[in-house]
């Protein structure tokens, strides 16, 4: 199987060359003359090569999609008509899975495709040799397919060559065939992206649907209280869990502000000092070395915050006369703030850098500090830049899950105190789908629905930060 | 180096010297842009420097200001005084020196703030207004000098960017003079203007030389015609001669201005 996705390369390969060296004139009938109307050796070449490989690979996917499921049916087929068994219970289907899996290993095995046959064809009408049955079935397909797929994927892949090669003869250019169908190529990839992206939206969407068919959307929205762990007891005492969603909303916002104070101030003055004070080398060993802080694993983030910030928040508080909950908001935000330090530092950065010389010295002309050049001409003008990095900043913490998972607490509250524990959208998901989950409960799609309601503010918050960039980039880039 | 100091001799109130420079050379890293140049810029006139392009008259310009201070790779060799004071004595403030002399650019380059707060940026960073009144009027009376204040009177709190481009640049001037400076450097103000907005430039140009002393980096020879009095004309970062305006562009001295002026180079 492996290697029958190097098949159709390999044919192409051979097209292309064919086409290229060959004397043969129908492989390349336009050699020499009339180049324009026909296309050149090396164009018809290109030609083929597609059209080869497109022959290959179709057969290949062909094979994918329809032969395993054939082959299911028929190993099924094997083990229900021996036995006179149906798989519409429950407990058949369960007896049939079984069966089928001991087909399976049986054909994997390595026992003779002889002695298979042998106890195959024993009419018999018990289990083993309905096994044997299957498994010679299994065994076969397997044992076929490995001269079967080779010889249709060389055949598809010839068959590409000679349409290819005969384009010219109907009048087709290569050149443009060739542009075609790369056209189309190209459109399938972007289409395919574009396919996961809304299939996962679609999944999501209709995941939550089902929740929202047992918790109604007014509840999940406005309710106050957020108690999913409780359904799964309330089974049986015919009640719900509470699922209202504010307070894992309002924890997710707390920890986020808190990680948007720390980061906010740092990030703008960092930024201001690389592109108004730094001299251009420091500059351009800083900028690389913020962007590579950005991609610290998060986990490690956690550690930071479990090990090191957690403690020294409580003593400190202590101290102070705050008593810190043990998962406190505090800690949370704060190395999410460091977290997204880098992100709004850099992104703050380029806004900086885009704001014109010309301002600069416009300022500086007028007998201003560096400061009062910064302060009151440069970030003025970066503003918007700066809005739409910290609302990508914050689109990126309300998604953050690793840190928050590791220092924040689990129970949702109604509070707004960040020396309090609080949880966040991204936490409650994970417990909620960690473990043995079933999906015919409001415990479990509830995860699918915070999904959701995380995705869409977090895509609008996205969408927002796009539109304020591009109003001042139109502003700015004339 | 022919250097003719023709003076003329009909106003002797004018000659009153506002900035002399003396023996003035600026290197960008290894190269020369400003090769020893002295030239004296007398009082509330103005004064064209023009030349081909790379020839070192806006360096010129920007070492009046020490605007070529922002330059990390830049050193500047020789004297500057303005009046009484040396520019370039380590213990002169740039920021109060910078105040003194104004500058606008060859783009007009308001900030992107109200029109109010564009023209009261010098003062406020000076410190010349203490309060809203004192404010107000510094921008009214800048902006009446720039002869915008009756196209912006009632849009003072519009945006700055939102003027087209001669009001901006009328903006600019606004803002340029709004802290009292004695001096005007103008960079090429009018490349970036349309004919129209240009001779509103000129015009506003006749009436500020009676407060500013003005020098105007052109690289229209019909520009420093028609407003300036002196010219002095700049050659690969040397000063070529420098002249009562019609002298140099009627009866110049050096055969190179006069291959200049009648368009055979550059």
């Amino acid at each position: 199987m492996g290697f029958a996705f190097l098949l159709p390369w390999l044919v192409a390969a051979c097209g292309w060359m064919a086409c290229r060296w060959s004397p043969v004139a129908w492989l390349s009938p336009v050699a020499g003359e009339g180049q324009h109307a026909q296309g050149t050796a090396a164009q018809l070449a290109r030609l083929v090569f597609l059209t080869s490989l497109l022959g290959g690979l179709l057969v290949l996917l062909l094979w994918l999609l329809l032969e395993p499921p054939v082959i299911a049916q028929r190993s099924t087929q094997a083990l229900l008509a021996s036995e006179a068994q149906s798989a519409s219970s429950r407990q058949e289907r369960v007896a049939l899975d079984l069966l089928r899996t001991k087909a399976q290993n049986l054909a994997a095995g390595d026992r003779p495709t002889e002695s298979l046959k042998v106890e195959a064809l024993k009419d018999e009408s018990d289990s083993v040799a309905s096994v044997a049955r299957a498994a010679l079935v299994l065994r076969q397909a397997t044992e076929r397919e490995a001269w079967l797929l080779p010889v249709l994927v060389v055949l598809g892949g010839l068959l590409g060559l000679l349409a290819g090669s005969q384009a010219p003869r109907r009048g087709l250019h290569p050149r443009k065939l060739a542009e075609r169908i790369i056209a189309v190529l190209l459109l399938l990839s972007a289409a395919t992206a574009l396919a996961v992206t809304v299939g996962i939206l679609l999944s999501l969407i209709f995941e939550s649907w089902r929740f929202f068919r047992l918790v109604p959307l007014s509840e999940f929205l406005f309710g106050l209280r957020w108690e999913p762990q409780i359904a799964l007891r309330a089974d049986q005492v015919a009640g719900l869990g509470a699922f209202g969603a504010v307070p894992v909303l309002l924890g997710t916002a707390v920890i986020s502000l808190v990680a948007l104070l720390v980061a906010a101030p740092l990030g703008i003055l960092s930024a201001v000092w690389l592109v108004e004070y730094a001299s251009p080398r420091t500059r351009s060993i800083c900028k690389p070395v913020l962007e590579i802080l950005a991609g610290i694993p998060t986990v490690v983030y956690g550690f930071f915050a479990v090990v090191a910030l957690a403690p020294a928040f409580r003593e400190g508080g202590a101290w102070l006369g705050f008593t810190l909950a043990p998962n406190s908001a505090l800690v949370a935000g704060f190395v999410m703030g460091v977290m997204i330090l880098p992100f709004i530092s850099s992104l703050t950065d380029d806004a900086l850098y885009a704001v014109p010389q010309s301002l600069r010295e416009g300022a500086f002309a007028l007998g201003a500090t560096s400061f009062e050049v910064a302060s009151r001409v440069v970030l003025p003008t970066a503003a918007p830049g700066i809005v739409s990095a910290f609302l990508l900043a914050i689109s990126r913490a309300l998604g953050e899950t690793m840190i928050v998972l590791m220092a924040a607490g689990l129970l949702a509250k109604m509070t707004i105190n960040p020396l309090d524990s609080v949880t966040t959208v991204t936490v409650q998901i994970v417990t909620l789908l960690t473990g043995d989950t079933e999906f015919d409960n409001p415990k479990t799609l509830s995860a699918f629905a915070l999904g959701l309601l995380l995705l869409v503010i977090t895509l609008f918050l996205n969408w927002l930060a796009l539109r304020v960039s591009r109003r001042w980039h139109k502003e700015w880039s004339a | 180096m022919t250097q003719t100091q023709t003076t003329a001799t009909t106003e002797g109130a004018d000659n009153e010297i506002c900035l002399e420079a003396r023996n003035l050379s600026v290197r960008y890293g290894k190269v020369q842009a400003v090769k020893d140049i002295s030239l004296v810029v007398r009082a509330r006139q103005v004064t064209a420097l023009i030349g081909p392009s790379g020839c070192g008259k806006s360096t010129f310009l920007r070492a009046i200001n020490r605007m070529n201070d922002l330059i990390p790779t830049c050193v500047v060799q020789g004297s500057v005084r303005l009046g009484e004071t040396e520019i370039y004595d380590p213990a002169v403030e740039v920021e109060a020196l910078r105040a003194r002399i104004g500058m606008v650019f060859q783009k007009p380059n308001p900030f992107a703030t109200s029109i109010y707060n564009n023209v009261a940026y010098g003062p406020r960073v000076q410190g010349l207004v203490r309060h809203r009144r004192e404010t107000d009027e510094r921008v009214e009376k800048s902006l009446r000098r720039a002869g915008l204040w009756d196209e912006v009177k009632d849009r003072l709190k519009e945006s700055g960017t939102s003027l087209s481009g001669g009001q901006q640049q009328r903006l600019c001037i606004a803002r340029a003079i709004a802290a009292d400076p004695e001096v005007v450097l103008m960079d090429e103000p009018c490349s970036a203007l349309d004919p129209i907005a240009t001779a509103r430039i000129e015009d506003l140009m006749d009436e500020l030389r009676a407060r500013y002393t003005i020098v105007i980096v052109t690289h229209s020879m019909q520009q420093a015609a028609r407003v300036s009095k002196r010219t002095a004309f700049f050659l690969l970062g040397e000063l070529v001669e420098e002249g009562a305006t019609g002298e140099v562009f009627t009866n110049p001295q050096d055969e190179r201005t006069l291959n200049y002026v009648t368009g055979r180079m550059g």
